[in-house]
């Protein structure tokens, strides 16, 4: 579904990401992770269509980056820590904009069907800047399948939330995961990356240093599998 | 792993998402819409941009109510800079304002993500942005009308304001997307737009200032040709690279 090959991302004379390989079958749910500054959110920038690579050859859902950006961005769906939402448009409102710009039929049934989905069906007619950050980072979810993607990327997706808002969060993710896409996510959340994920891929210095699977974990745990490929 | 042929691929049917029947791409007429009336709609709440437009228009012209002679003839002279030092400035309040809330919140991101061409976001910022300053305008002129003793509501002199706006707008939404992306954007999209916008600003005081002293058309034809041009320029030349101004 996934499949990235010898990408290299430069900011000037900055080199982020060095050669990285990576690929993520259907219905895989990969956790990315690695310290502050590794390039998790650069790489996955680019998977998502916002950056252009430097070097490397990048396909995700079947398409070529960046010359054919515009069909991988109609397989996509992407949750940031910001909610790319419009604090003076009701939820609804925000779900019927992203749904006009992805040309959904039958919009207002989506809507509900989504809302539904994110547990905030009885506040579809409420101004999202009423909302919690909580319910802000559940309808951008929302937000992000509106479209009914092949492939999820969240990036950081519970910064800034508490512990009631990260359980609610881990059930919305773990719905979406459980009807069949693909997820990447990157998370500094070992714990809950550890519950969610099928596969931990570690990003360090721009490369990916080290990747296990969750049945391969069962000797070790997470914690100590990162650490471990940090050290070496 | 599957076996990805880009040639295969280019060949699918439009479809998004997993089950066909929810969606197709949307037209590009269809997503700029929805841009403007997003866009419409958040403003028509919060009413944050155009008050801000509005208060600082009137008082510019109050401003300069009392700082201009009470001459008739004096007045007649200033209108059409008066009128567009406001609009210019006002402008660029809204443009800062309308691009900002795109960018705060990562929105624009969002708009960057939808599988539509990327101009149609630069289309739909741009209508929007014309239309509140469209607003502002239809508020200060009959102010304006009222404080100097001058007939604004001229067909001929609403065209010119319209053209000017048009230009103004086209080039203040691609500059405004470039300044958002930085922390001094305040500050540089005047710096940015002043000079660049400087043919159409004055190509539109000139073509008003010959309408309000009474001159024949064809006298005013040369800077209103000039306004059309540069509007055919600038929109041209967003379209082109808008790509390139929001790509990393």
């Amino acid at each position: 579904m996934i499949e990235v090959k010898k990408l290299v991302k430069r900011f000037g004379l900055k080199t982020i990401l060095r050669g990285l390989d990576f690929s993520v079958e259907p219905g895989e749910f990969v956790a990315l992770l690695g310290p502050n500054g590794a390039g998790k959110t650069t790489f996955l920038r680019i998977l998502a269509t916002l950056s252009r690579p430097s070097l490397g050859a990048v396909n995700v859902a079947g398409y070529q980056l960046p010359n054919q950006a515009a069909q991988v961005r109609a397989k996509l769906g992407v949750v940031s820590h910001m909610p790319l939402l419009y604090p003076d448009l009701t939820a609804e409102e925000n779900m019927r904009f992203y749904g006009r710009m992805y040309g959904i039929g039958k919009i207002e049934e989506r809507i509900t069907e989504v809302l539904e989905m994110v547990g905030l069906e009885n506040r579809r007619k409420d101004l999202v800047r009423t909302f919690s950050r909580g319910m802000q980072q559940r309808l951008a979810i929302g937000r992000a399948v509106i479209h009914d993607p092949e492939v999820m990327l969240f990036d950081e997706p519970y910064t800034g939330l508490d512990q009631d808002a990260s359980e609610m969060l881990d059930d919305v993710l773990r719905t979406v995961a459980a009807e069949g896409r693909t997820v990447v996510m990157t998370s500094h959340d070992l714990v809950r990356a550890e519950e969610l994920a099928t596969r931990f891929d570690i990003l360090s210095r721009g490369v990916i240093a080290a990747s296990t699977t969750q049945k391969q974990l069962k000797e070790t745990n997470l914690l100590s599998f990162y650490k471990q490929a940090l050290a070496d | 792993m599957m076996d990805i042929k880009p040639e295969i691929a280019d060949n699918r049917p439009q479809t998004v998402g997993r089950s066909s029947s929810i969606i197709h791409r949307p037209s590009f007429i269809k997503a700029t819409l929805a841009i403007i009336q997003k866009d419409l709609s958040a403003e028509f709440r919060s009413f944050e941009l155009i008050s801000a437009m509005l208060v600082f228009s009137l008082l510019v012209i109050i401003i300069f109510n009392f700082a201009l002679e009470l001459d008739v003839k004096v007045r007649q002279s200033v209108t059409s800079g008066v009128l567009w030092a406001t609009f210019a400035f006002a402008g660029t309040l809204g443009l800062n304002r309308s691009m900002s809330v795109e960018k705060d919140r990562g929105c624009m991101d969002g708009l960057l993500l939808a599988p539509v061409d990327r101009s149609v976001i630069y289309f739909g910022k741009a209508i929007s942005n014309l239309i509140f300053m469209l607003i502002v305008e239809a508020v200060v002129l009959p102010v304006y009308s009222m404080l100097y003793n001058v007939n604004l509501f001229r067909l001929d002199l609403l065209g010119v304001i319209l053209l000017g706006s048009i230009g103004y707008a086209a080039v203040g939404t691609l500059l405004s997307t470039m300044s958002a992306q930085t922390r001094t954007r305040e500050v540089l999209l005047p710096i940015l737009l002043f000079p660049v916008a400087m043919p159409v600003l004055l190509a539109s005081v000139k073509a008003s200032s010959g309408l309000l002293a009474g001159a024949e058309f064809s006298e005013v034809l040369a800077p209103l040709n000039l306004l059309i041009v540069y509007d055919v320029i600038f929109i041209a030349i967003a379209f082109m690279v808008f790509d390139f101004v929001v790509e990393e």
